[in-house]
């Protein structure tokens, strides 16, 4: 590869190549920057993730490759790209008092999170195993780091130190199933793989075993049951702005990568993996409602309703192998990714809003007599829950409707109606953190900040104006979904 | 933007404009948050008004219709498809009815947090018009799960000692069943292409077997609601917990958005399921008239009296469905609003006691006759309404009914006319119980003595009602007027499918 063909293949994945060198500069950057100044720095990252979103606003329609197949730029990268950039912007909206306020604020927070963020992009591209394995572990590293990140809180370094041995461990399961994947094929490309299944030279039962590794490793990242113990010390533990943002990060690159792997290049084990993904989807779904009911402490409670969330996205991905619904099942899927982006932010950024030092007013009986307090916050929320529970109009219920659509046109009536039943369970601790902020009588305190509210808002008015004007929407996550397979 | 002005977009989002404009209002000036609801409410009114004007009742069709495509990608047809006929133009009525009076009821009973009470009763009510005014399945479940966010407050901040019970009960409940028909929809939707009801009863295309599962997945979530007899356990809790305003919506409308799902999807989608299964459903609506009145007849308490006679009440109205005839559904549809009429005058009724001495125990009252004559007078002509006797408009209701029910083919059984006039004895007997402990005898209680007799707000609330009560009860016609030429359609149409569709 010459020079002039390296520069040719970063132009054709041009906003992932921004990140990382804006990552890479601002990191520099910031070392000039003093300790008590460090808003440049999150106004420098919101600005290099403007720009790249920009770049890949420019890229619609681009239909692509890039470094020899080994990337893919299409409407599904282009999706996913923007899911995460926007993500990312919230997270730095939610950060910055936050980290001020908590005695934490150090640049590379801001570096790490573009970091993590390029891994991301760099997943959603991602068509060969090793490009996934790269990817996979560019996002979470500097995931672990910023869990780790309010030290010396004991609890924030546990959350590191588990985040990272279990990560690890399941990265490990991920490289030995490529190393499989390879040895049943020949070739770690998604479509080469594809073309040795079809013409028979793959061994087809080395090849399912190394899918079934890899379903472990991305299960872990995106948690689900089983693979799910990890989530709840992890996202009680860490920052509540890096919990905000790897709920939605981590699930959007493992669900990517998922995606891309199993439609792409194993629609044969199709008869194997469907009753796996099943079991998965049904188990994670009551698991993470049912334990989510006991949960007294707020951010546990929402890290068990990511575990039922990540659930109904993999009920999804269940008809994977009926070519004639593919566009309903990714569609439904990414559809689903945005509306939990939206909801998980609103909720979080109500929480971040309450929350105090130590770990203090992460109760939900700290949410007491917040309807009567702060009506415009309590309201955020209350529309969050709603829409975490599926009822309209808003954005949740959209994307459930969605989700059921496929799981339904794909044959599969059984788990669709274990994801209503789940659903109905989830309303009730939902319903919950109501009844504590508009029917308990308390004295809630709130630690005002205009981004932070920013964020509330646009995310809580989201919630409902796309809720009820989705259309736009679905439009573009069904091209995303048909121009990529 | 033609559809903005239709009277039917109209009389279903006027209430936001009311909620707007409260929005900007500070909480302080609770009475003037109280007259924008109030008045918001009245012109909302007003439009239901004007909708009946242009109704046409001669035609059995859908009238108004708009027909706007809302959501159409990948195979989905979402439509905002709203249109009206006979069937669920009183029902419309009712609702906008209903809401100004419950709204001034709440003039001195509301205290607390005014303008939210205002704004989820606002909400409520757009959510009820919307379930019984839209066509398309997709925007009715919108509707139809919308109103259980605005209940559930009303009952959970502004209820009585166990509210935050009875409204996670209520929500839980409801929502249980609603999430079946969800599933059934979706399925309907996927099958036949459309969301759109009249073109899914056009096509007449799903197989009896099929319709018998769709049938079930709807009437889980009508039957629930209904609240049919034995799904009714959430009721009396949200009845008895519930402020006197959102008890009267509760049992005037919510109830009725059950028994007019069964007319509207399970009736006229699933012809041969019905027929199949009225027999059943007959069952059931006998046992819970025989139930309920037996329940009432045992309780202390005023309110969950009213409450479980309901439970009654609304039997009738599905064995009156059920028959799958003319008087049947007729009777079925006039006593929905019948129930609605009774039934919510005596939640207010109850409401206004509740506000004097804070007690709803029958003990705790006896001769009220000499210290509130007004009230003692109004309370026995909704009792007597309430009760069925001729001259008032139940009488009307429950006698087309039983005559539906005795005459009915599918039901083809004289039994189930009888045992559901066993329970008109029975509802005699409690209602006067309840009249006679209240209102007879001496005056024994020394905090009875010196109770104030209704004031004009409270004549003012009460008075429309008594009037529809004398009204139907002496001159139903008009009323039957409006549905008789859809109900003959629909009945027409069931036994046409049901020939086709069952050996």
């Amino acid at each position: 590869m010459t020079l002039g063909d390296l520069s040719a293949n970063l132009i054709k994945v041009l906003p992932l190549s921004i990140v990382i060198l804006w990552a890479c500069v601002l990191l520099l950057v910031d070392l000039f920057i003093p300790k008590d100044r460090k808003a440049w720095t999150a106004v420098l990252a919101a600005v290099g993730m403007l720009v790249a979103m920009g770049f890949s606003l420019a890229q619609t329609g681009v239909n692509t490759e890039a470094f020899g197949g080994m990337l893919e730029v299409d409407g599904f990268s282009q999706f996913l790209t923007i899911l995460v950039l926007g993500s990312g912007l919230v997270a730095v909206m939610l950060s910055y008092d936050y980290l001020t306020r908590l005695g934490i604020q150090r640049g590379e927070f801001y570096v790490l999170l573009m970091f993590s963020i390029s891994g991301m992009m760099l997943m959603a591209m991602a068509a060969d195993f090793i490009v996934i394995f790269l990817a996979l572990e560019l996002l979470s590293i500097p995931l672990y780091i910023l869990a780790g990140f309010a030290r010396p809180r004991t609890d924030s370094e546990e959350s590191a130190i588990k985040y990272f041995l279990l990560g690890a461990f399941a990265s490990g399961f991920l490289v030995y199933g490529v190393a499989i994947i390879f040895g049943a094929t020949g070739y770690t490309g998604l479509t080469e793989v594809l073309m040795a299944v079809d013409n028979g030279s793959a061994n087809l039962g080395l090849l399912a075993v190394g899918a079934a590794l890899i379903l472990v490793g991305l299960s872990f990242k995106v948690a689900a049951v089983p693979f799910h113990m990890w989530t709840p010390d992890v996202y009680q533990g860490a920052p509540s702005s890096v919990t905000a943002f790897m709920a939605v990060g981590a699930k959007v690159g493992g669900f990517a990568a998922l995606m891309r792997i199993f439609i792409t290049a194993l629609g044969a084990l199709a008869i194997d993996f469907t009753p796996v993904l099943w079991g998965i989807a049904a188990l994670t779904m009551i698991l993470g409602n049912v334990v989510a009911i006991s949960q007294k402490n707020i951010k546990r409670m929402l890290a068990y309703s990511s575990i039922a969330q990540a659930g109904y996205i993999m009920m999804a991905l269940v008809p994977y192998g009926q070519k004639e619904i593919m566009g309903d099942v990714i569609a439904s899927a990414l559809l689903y990714l945005i509306a939990y982006a939206v909801m998980n932010f609103a909720a979080w950024a109500v929480v971040i809003s309450l929350e105090k030092a130590e770990g203090k007013g992460l109760e939900l009986s700290d949410y007491a007599g917040l309807g009567k307090k702060y009506p415009v916050l309590a309201a955020i929320m209350t529309v969050s829950m709603l829409s975490f529970t599926g009822i309209p109009p808003t954005l949740g219920f959209v994307g459930k409707f969605y989700l059921f659509r496929s799981v339904v046109e794909g044959g599969f009536v059984w788990l669709a109606i274990i994801g209503v039943l789940t659903s109905l369970v989830s309303a009730y601790y939902y319903l919950r953190v109501v009844i504590y902020m508009y029917m308990q009588d308390g004295e809630p305190t709130v630690h005002k900040d205009n981004w932070v509210y920013i964020a509330a808002a646009v995310t809580g008015v989201g919630m409902i104006v796309l809720g009820i004007f989705s259309l736009p929407l679905l439009n573009w996550a069904y091209q995303a979904a048909i121009s990529a397979f | 933007m033609d559809f903005l002005l239709n009277p039917l977009t109209l009389v279903t989002f006027f209430p936001l404009l009311g909620i707007l404009v409260i929005l900007f209002i500070n909480r302080e000036n609770k009475t003037v948050i109280r007259w924008v609801a109030l008045l918001t409410s009245l012109i909302t009114f007003g439009i239901s008004i004007w909708v009946l004007v242009l109704f046409n009742p001669a035609d059995p069709d859908l009238q108004m219709v708009i027909d706007i495509p809302w959501i159409q990608v990948a195979g989905w047809e979402i439509s905002y498809l709203m249109g009206i006929d006979g069937m669920s133009i009183l029902l419309v009525l009712l609702t906008t009815f209903l809401t100004p009076i419950s709204i001034l009821s709440t003039w001195t009973a509301v205290e607390e947090r005014v303008k939210e009470f205002m704004i989820f009763f606002l909400m409520l009510e757009i959510g009820m018009v919307g379930v019984f005014l839209s066509l398309d399945l997709f925007l009715f479940y919108i509707f139809w799960e919308f109103t259980l966010v605005p209940m559930y407050f009303l009952i959970g901040i502004w209820g009585g000692p166990n509210r935050v019970y009875a409204a996670v009960k209520f929500f839980l409940y409801t929502m249980a069943g609603s999430l079946l028909m969800l599933l059934a929809i979706l399925w309907l939707g996927i099958s036949q292409g459309t969301f759109s009801v009249p073109e899914i009863i056009a096509n007449g295309a799903i197989p009896a077997n099929i319709q018998l599962w769709l049938f079930l997945a709807f009437a889980a979530a009508f039957a629930i609601k209904v609240p049919m007899w034995p799904l009714h356990s959430w009721l009396p809790d949200a009845h008895v917990e519930a402020p006197t305003a959102g008890s009267v919506i509760l049992a005037g409308v919510l109830l009725k958005m059950g028994t007019y799902g069964f007319l509207r999807f399970n009736l006229s989608m699933f012809p041969s399921a019905s027929v199949q299964l009225a027999p059943w459903i007959a069952v059931l609506a006998v046992i819970g008239i025989i139930y309920g009145a037996m329940v009432s007849y045992a309780q202390k308490d005023v309110k969950k009296l009213v409450a479980y006679s309901s439970v009654s009440h609304l039997g009738f109205v599905m064995l009156g469905l059920f028959a799958i005839n003319l008087q049947g559904i007729e009777g079925g549809i006039l006593q929905m609003i019948n129930h609605g009429i009774s039934t919510g005058a005596l939640f207010l009724l109850v409401g206004m006691i509740y506000e004097r001495r804070h007690t709803r125990d029958m003990d705790a009252f006896g001769g009220l006759w000499k210290v509130m004559p007004v009230y003692a007078v109004l309370t026995l002509i909704v009792t007597l309404s309430s009760m069925g006797l001729p001259g008032l408009n139940g009488f009307v209701g429950e006698f087309t009914i039983l005559l539906g029910a005795f005459g009915s083919d599918v039901l083809n059984s004289p039994w189930f006319a009888a045992l559901a006039a066993i329970g008109v004895i029975l509802a005699a007997v409690y209602l006067l119980y309840m009249f006679q402990k209240l209102f007879l005898g001496e005056v024994d209680k020394e905090e009875n003595r010196k109770l104030l007799d209704m004031n004009a707000r409270e004549i003012v609330t009460m008075v429309p009602l008594i009037i529809l009560i004398f009204w139907i009860g002496l001159y139903p016609s008009p009323f039957f007027n409006l549905m008789e030429a859809s109900v003959t359609k629909l009945v027409e149409s069931i036994q046409v499918a049901a020939m086709a569709g069952l050996p």
